[in-house]
């Protein structure tokens, strides 16, 4: 260690990766915290007639909303990962290569159990996370699923009617509301770690993984973006024509 | 074989039985509005009953508590009842019959080979698997072996009640005699499923009346129910529930609240996931239906409903956690337990990597300047 760092800057988040990050985030806190209210709503003192309030309709109607708005974004980012860089790429989900699962082990045993000191340095997620937000992407199909599947007798529209199927697998409405209830305390853990998580990286690492999910960037010493292991910095092997990406002239202030 | 032309049809047996044109006319009315059609399928069904022969009907009782027979019985209107269950259609049903043993088993034998492919199976009860079937055997044949060599020859078959439907508080966890509902074991006919505990009464004239009368199978739900009845929730067709949307709801069973006639959502009522027609056809010739006297529905139309305890909650225990755990118990305690983790890690990363963490030697803002730039910048 000489001291002084020869960093990079390295655009890793694409503006769609981004945005998709954020409305995900708020759909799950918004979606979260009504359908809390639809299973515990609030002992309310109201003296008005029944048919001159309306709170607990809307909290659904806000829940139902915030559904389709989930469910576009996600069908948005199922494209991106088609359409997107390496970095967001459907290939970096899956642990398939043995250089991934080598990872998830090193991640494993550096950052959570906290054997040696030496960070698993990479530039798009870590495999461990790829695969921890596939499992979060099922949950999220899971979801999906058994959301508008509840939804779907009180609709008249087609979509939520794709969905019949789900609730004979369950039996009955009702343990089909049970599961989608609980599959919401998944995302409330999965939230909790994956914060303290980001935070905790941002900490000891100082790549600037918080706000790399603002501006799109990442820093990373230059010797070790040279020395790119495969999937070590991307979890993905990239090809050796394609050098990870110089930051645009553009973006520089002028002057 | 074809139904003989001798058998006289339903309404030649209905006049015979000092049935007015009036009152039959009165009762094709009644159906019409049942099964949800419109004004001039009164005298469709009219037509079908004056000019259908009968169709020979086995009634089957297994693990049961005659509940079904015993609504049926005592439908609004006692024509129905009457004339489908008592005289016209009826060639076998344990609990109703006159005749008993060898004389009973004779007339069922009778009719399965007589009628093959013509008779309509109803089956009330769950037949239990265990320990070879028998816990529930009539004469001298296990409940399975019976439904699969009557259901065998039947044109369809009605499962009435949520045992036959979905196993009912037999079935419900553990389970010891293995009920199984009658369509996880009958797989090549046409079943449908009548639940409730018990149906109501209407509800299964309406379902018989239709297939008697149109000779086609209703309109069935992802569940096998016909949605002219199990089509909307119980929830959206209460009285109560513009106090749900205004989100008004019974805290007590004798609260304010509930002497008001607010929702009773929060005491754990099955409304808002059960399919029944308890809110327009209501019970006992219309006159009310648990909600409307002041009680949560426990949801008897729907598979598992006993096993989706305690009834006065409205979130109950998740499966596969233990007695008297809801999602939310669950949930916070695998939240504590993880927040507990990530302080500890929090902790132990300040004590392990100490050396990973703050400035290092040439990093302090004083000596800035001697950080190499990484691009030089104009």
């Amino acid at each position: 260690m000489n001291g002084s760092h020869d960093y990079q800057r390295v655009y890793v988040w694409e503006q769609p990766v981004r945005w998709f990050h954020w409305i995900n985030a708020l759909s799950i806190v918004v979606l979260g915290v009504t359908g809390y209210l639809i299973a515990h709503p609030p002992a309310l003192m109201i003296s008005k007639e029944a048919s001159f309030s309306y709170w607990f309709g809307t909290v659904r109607f806000v829940h139902f909303v915030t559904a389709y708005v989930l469910l576009t974004n996600f069908a948005f980012r199922l494209y991106w990962s088609f359409a997107g860089n390496k970095y967001a790429n459907w290939r970096s989900f899956f642990p398939l290569t043995k250089a991934q699962l080598r990872q998830i082990w090193d991640v494993l045993k550096v950052d959570i159990l906290q054997f040696g000191n030496k960070p698993v340095e990479t530039l798009g997620h870590n495999s461990m996370a790829y695969f921890t937000y596939t499992a979060t992407g099922l949950l999220t199909i899971f979801q999906i699923a058994t959301g508008f599947a509840l939804y779907g007798p009180t609709s008249s529209a087609w979509f939520p009617q794709l969905f019949t199927w789900v609730m004979p697998l369950f039996g009955s409405e009702y343990t089909l509301r049970i599961f989608h209830y609980a599959a919401m305390w998944i995302f409330a853990l999965f939230t909790l770690v994956h914060i303290y998580l980001v935070f905790y990286h941002d900490y000891v690492e100082g790549h600037g993984v918080i706000s790399s999910m603002v501006g799109g960037w990442k820093f990373l010493e230059k010797e070790q973006i040279e020395a790119e292991h495969p999937t070590g910095m991307s979890a993905f092997p990239a090809p050796k024509a394609d050098p990870a990406p110089v930051p645009a002239k553009a973006t520089k202030p002028a002057g | 074989m074809k139904i003989n032309e001798t058998v006289p049809t339903i309404y030649e047996q209905m006049v015979s039985r000092g049935v007015d044109r009036r009152d039959f006319l009165k009762f094709c009315a009644w159906m019409g509005a049942y099964l949800g059609l419109e004004n001039s399928a009164a005298a469709q069904i009219a037509k079908a009953i004056e000019t259908k022969r009968r169709i020979p009907v086995i009634w089957m009782h297994f693990q049961e508590c005659t509940c079904c027979s015993e609504s049926f019985l005592r439908s609004s209107h006692p024509i129905v009842a009457d004339i489908l269950l008592d005289k016209v259609s009826l060639d076998y049903t344990e609990t109703l019959q006159a005749a008993a043993g060898y004389q009973a088993e004779e007339i069922l034998h009778e009719t399965i080979t007589k009628y093959k492919g013509e008779y309509l199976l109803l089956v009330e009860g769950s037949v239990p698997l265990g320990a070879d079937g028998s816990y529930c055997v009539v004469a001298g044949k296990s409940a399975l072996d019976s439904l699969r060599e009557v259901a065998a020859g039947a044109k369809a078959i009605v499962a009435w009640g949520n045992c036959a439907s979905s196993g009912c508080v037999q079935a419900a966890n553990p389970n010891p005699t293995q009920a199984t509902p009658v369509s996880a074991i009958i797989k090549d006919k046409p079943i449908i499923n009548v639940p409730g505990c018990p149906p109501i009464a209407e509800v299964m004239a309406g379902v018989l009346v239709h297939l008697l009368t149109f000779d086609r199978i209703p309109q069935l739900d992802s569940l096998g129910r016909p949605k002219a009845f199990y089509g909307r929730r119980v929830h959206d067709t209460c009285a109560r529930r513009a106090n749900y949307d205004a989100g008004l709801f019974v805290e007590t069973f004798d609260d304010e609240n509930a002497r008001k006639g607010y929702c009773l959502y929060k005491v754990g009522c099955r409304g808002p996931s059960t399919y029944n027609s308890c809110g327009t056809i209501k019970w006992n010739n219309g006159t009310s239906y648990p909600i409307q006297s002041g009680h949560g529905c426990l949801g008897c139309s729907e598979a598992k409903f006993w096993d989706n305890g305690p009834f006065y909650q409205r979130l109950t225990n998740f499966p596969g956690f233990g007695i008297e755990s809801t999602a939310d118990q669950v949930g916070l305690t695998v939240g504590g337990v993880a927040a507990a983790g990530v302080l500890a890690h929090a902790v132990l990363t300040n004590v392990r990597k100490r050396g990973e963490i703050g400035e290092r030697p040439g990093e302090a803002a004083a000596s800035a300047d001697q950080t190499t730039p990484p691009h030089s910048q104009s």
